[in-house]
């Protein structure tokens, strides 16, 4: 509890009106905490727009969707007509549902490149393990809000692809097709469906979000943003206590962050007006027909941000089951001969693998390839606890750690390439080896980053004055 | 109550009303959780659908909506039903041997999975992740599908291929065969769908 503060009777009603706040209300406070004496490493790069980027869109989307929700009618009769209406008759509701739509997409650009930034900089280590798994967590919540209010419109592939998605959820063992009845609704896809999609698009997920977006920020400000070169500037202070290679984030990076927001806008801005379908990656052209559950599109994919787990998603089947088998039965072996554990672990370890392969047989392989859709996903959330390289960023680790990160990325660009596509043979098999190297690339991680030699890290950061 | 001390009683009744008040915040998920299934009204729509089949010509498919979901019924051609025979080793489940009790009833349990040979009735929807498979009548060789192609259905989805009684194809995502819904002939050219005389 702070103290009752006093300002002279003649000081500016200004500095009244703040002290009145302040005694009731930690304004100041919180300002200077998170704004004007929250120290930040003085050599951000490129990479560090992408925080306050995803913040700015979930702006966007939160402000454009509450006027969509003004004109959009969430009944399976009115609602793909509704959509054109907004387009059509709602004054200038072209341009507000095409932010709406396009700021999705642009969410997971943003959102991409930020959780790129933090793997090659290693802002997940130790003490920002938090901050990782809160940020793992909006992931998650966003692709679950992506998926729900990619059904809204009502178009053939919002109809048939959740339609896919939730019959996903009944390859579940047991309680499956019960689950996918709870979550449907009904016994199809239908009314009941996008009335609580709708609900959960508009406000039980966006609640869940910003709680989410608070706490990631909360434990940022608590233990400091990283930086390119992965060292702590806490670490070197002046005789006030302030980081030597701090700079305060306001002025100094709210600043900065304008120039990013203004180039990003420049972007948005042209595809919105230019190019809204983006060649039909943004919006689907087969979403342009109204929902008919009588008739599947001959082709259909999910949104851009979706197919890497898509690919992986139809990677498993019965013939790559015997692949992973091969897998569980290896990591097992080597377990049980290499590792340097008790010899219960080691019993532990077999006889779970035993289980594994034995419920692997069991299972059809389409529940297999829910699992690793969704382990695609989980594992990130881990990723503090894999990594044991000696250093944090990328700029000091051995060079051939560079490769492998930069194979993982056009891995994951293929995946999503191939997800995009319709099956084929040659496309099945590359996912498969795509599925394995991401998944090694992950779970192998406590060797693999432990091994090659390490570059001196720098006392303080790398910065050129400019 | 000094500092140092723990008064057991009051302790004892605190635990008993957090436990009651733990049962009670469980047992108020109930009815939301139950909200999520479906209304009465839902469950209310699967009624049986009336259907004339007398306009199908022999190699015709028609298409009807029972409880959402697409039923094909259709007139298949002489050489069609012989096709049957020429795939059998190819299939999955020749039989309908798997979960017969929801995917075949007992009268079209048999290798045109039909009570009269030449109409096949069943539920267009793949049993793999829930798209509608196409008509792929034509046979021989063409795009995605083997080059001794019978005739059949393929879903384009994930590509699985069914025979011209709905019967799932080997090494396919889909594990099953498709669906044959309970349906029962009124007149020579009546069919009911949804409903069969056990009912």
């Amino acid at each position: 509890m702070a103290e009752f503060k006093d300002v002279p009777p003649n000081a500016p009603a200004a500095e009244k009106a703040l002290n009145w706040i302040d005694n009731r209300f930690p304004l100041s406070k919180l300002f200077k905490e998170h704004m004007s004496e929250y120290y930040a490493p003085k050599n951000f790069n490129f990479f560090y727009f992408f925080g306050v980027l995803s913040l700015l869109v979930l702006v966007i989307q939160i402000l454009t969707g509450i006027f969509l929700v003004m004109h959009y009618k969430p009944d399976a009769d009115e609602a793909f007509a509704s959509v054109e209406y907004i387009m059509r008759d709602v004054p200038w509701g072209w341009l507000i549902r095409y932010m709406h739509s396009t700021g999705a997409s642009a969410f997971f650009v943003v959102v991409y490149l930020h959780m790129f930034r933090g793997l090659i900089y290693g802002s997940y280590r130790k003490p920002r393990e938090l901050v990782w798994v809160f940020g793992c967590a909006i992931f998650l919540a966003l692709m679950g809000e992506a998926f729900m209010g990619y059904l809204l419109p009502w178009g053939q592939m919002s109809y048939w692809g959740a339609q896919v998605i939730v019959n996903l959820f009944s390859a579940i063992p047991f309680i499956g097709p019960d689950l996918a009845l709870l979550i449907r609704g009904d016994y199809v896809v239908g009314d009941a469906t996008l009335n609580r999609f709708f609900s959960f698009h508009v406000i039980a997920v966006p609640l869940v979000l910003l709680g989410l977006v608070v706490a990631h920020i909360i434990a940022l400000h608590e233990v400091g943003s990283n930086n390119p070169d992965g060292v702590e500037i806490k670490d070197k202070k002046d005789a006030n206590g302030k980081p030597l290679d701090g700079i305060p984030f306001h002025p100094y990076y709210s600043v900065h962050d304008l120039m990013g927001v203004i180039g990003f806008l420049l972007v948005f801005c042209a595809i919105i007006f230019f190019a809204p379908e983006f060649g039909g990656y943004f919006l689907e052209y087969n979403n342009f027909i109204p929902a008919d559950p009588l008739k599947t599109p001959l082709h259909i994919a999910p949104v851009w941000y979706f197919t890497p787990y898509y690919s992986m998603l139809r990677a498993i089947t019965s013939e790559m089951m015997y692949g992973l088998i091969l897998c569980v039965l290896v990591a097992a072996y080597l377990g049980a001969t290499r590792a340097n554990i008790s010899n219960f672990l080691k019993v532990v370890v077999v006889g779970s693998a035993v289980a594994l392969v034995l419920m692997m047989l069991s299972i059809d392989a389409k529940f297999w390839g829910v699992v690793v859709m969704g382990g695609a996903v989980v594992i990130l959330f881990f990723l503090p606890w894999l990594d044991n390289c000696a250093v944090k960023s990328i700029r000091y680790r051995p060079d051939w750690h560079v490769w492998l990160y930069a194979i993982f990325v056009i891995n994951f660009f293929v995946l999503g390439y191939l997800g995009i596509q319709p099956p084929s043979a040659i496309g099945e098999r590359v996912s498969q080896l795509g599925t394995l190297f991401y998944f090694g690339f992950f779970l192998l991680m406590p060797w693999w980053s432990r091994m090659g030699e390490t570059k001196p890290v720098p006392d303080r950061v790398n910065f050129v004055a400019h | 109550m000094s500092d140092t001390t723990v008064d057991t009683d009051k302790r004892t009744w605190l635990i008993a009303s957090g436990c009651a008040g733990a049962v009670g915040g469980a047992a108020v998920a109930v009815p939301f959780i139950s909200a999520f299934s479906p209304s009465e009204r839902a469950k209310a729509a699967g009624a049986a659908v009336e259907v004339d089949i007398s306009a199908i010509k022999p190699g015709e498919k028609l298409t009807v909506e029972w409880r959402g979901k697409p039923v094909w019924i259709m007139r298949r051609t002489p050489e069609q039903i012989e096709a049957l025979n020429k795939v059998e080793s190819q299939l999955a489940d020749p039989e309908s041997k798997r979960n017969p009790a929801e995917l075949t009833p007992e009268y079209a349990r048999n290798q045109a999975r039909s009570i009269k040979p030449e109409i096949f009735v069943g539920v267009g929807i793949c049993s793999h992740l829930g798209c509608s498979p196409s008509d792929k009548f034509q046979t021989g060789p063409q795009p995605s599908l083997p080059d001794d192609w019978q005739g059949g259905f393929f879903c384009p989805c994930h590509g699985s291929t069914f025979d011209m009684a709905g019967r799932v194809y080997k090494n396919k995502p889909a594990p099953d065969n498709l669906e044959v819904p309970p349906h029962m002939y009124l007149s020579e050219t009546r069919l009911l769908i949804g409903e069969d005389k056990k009912a």
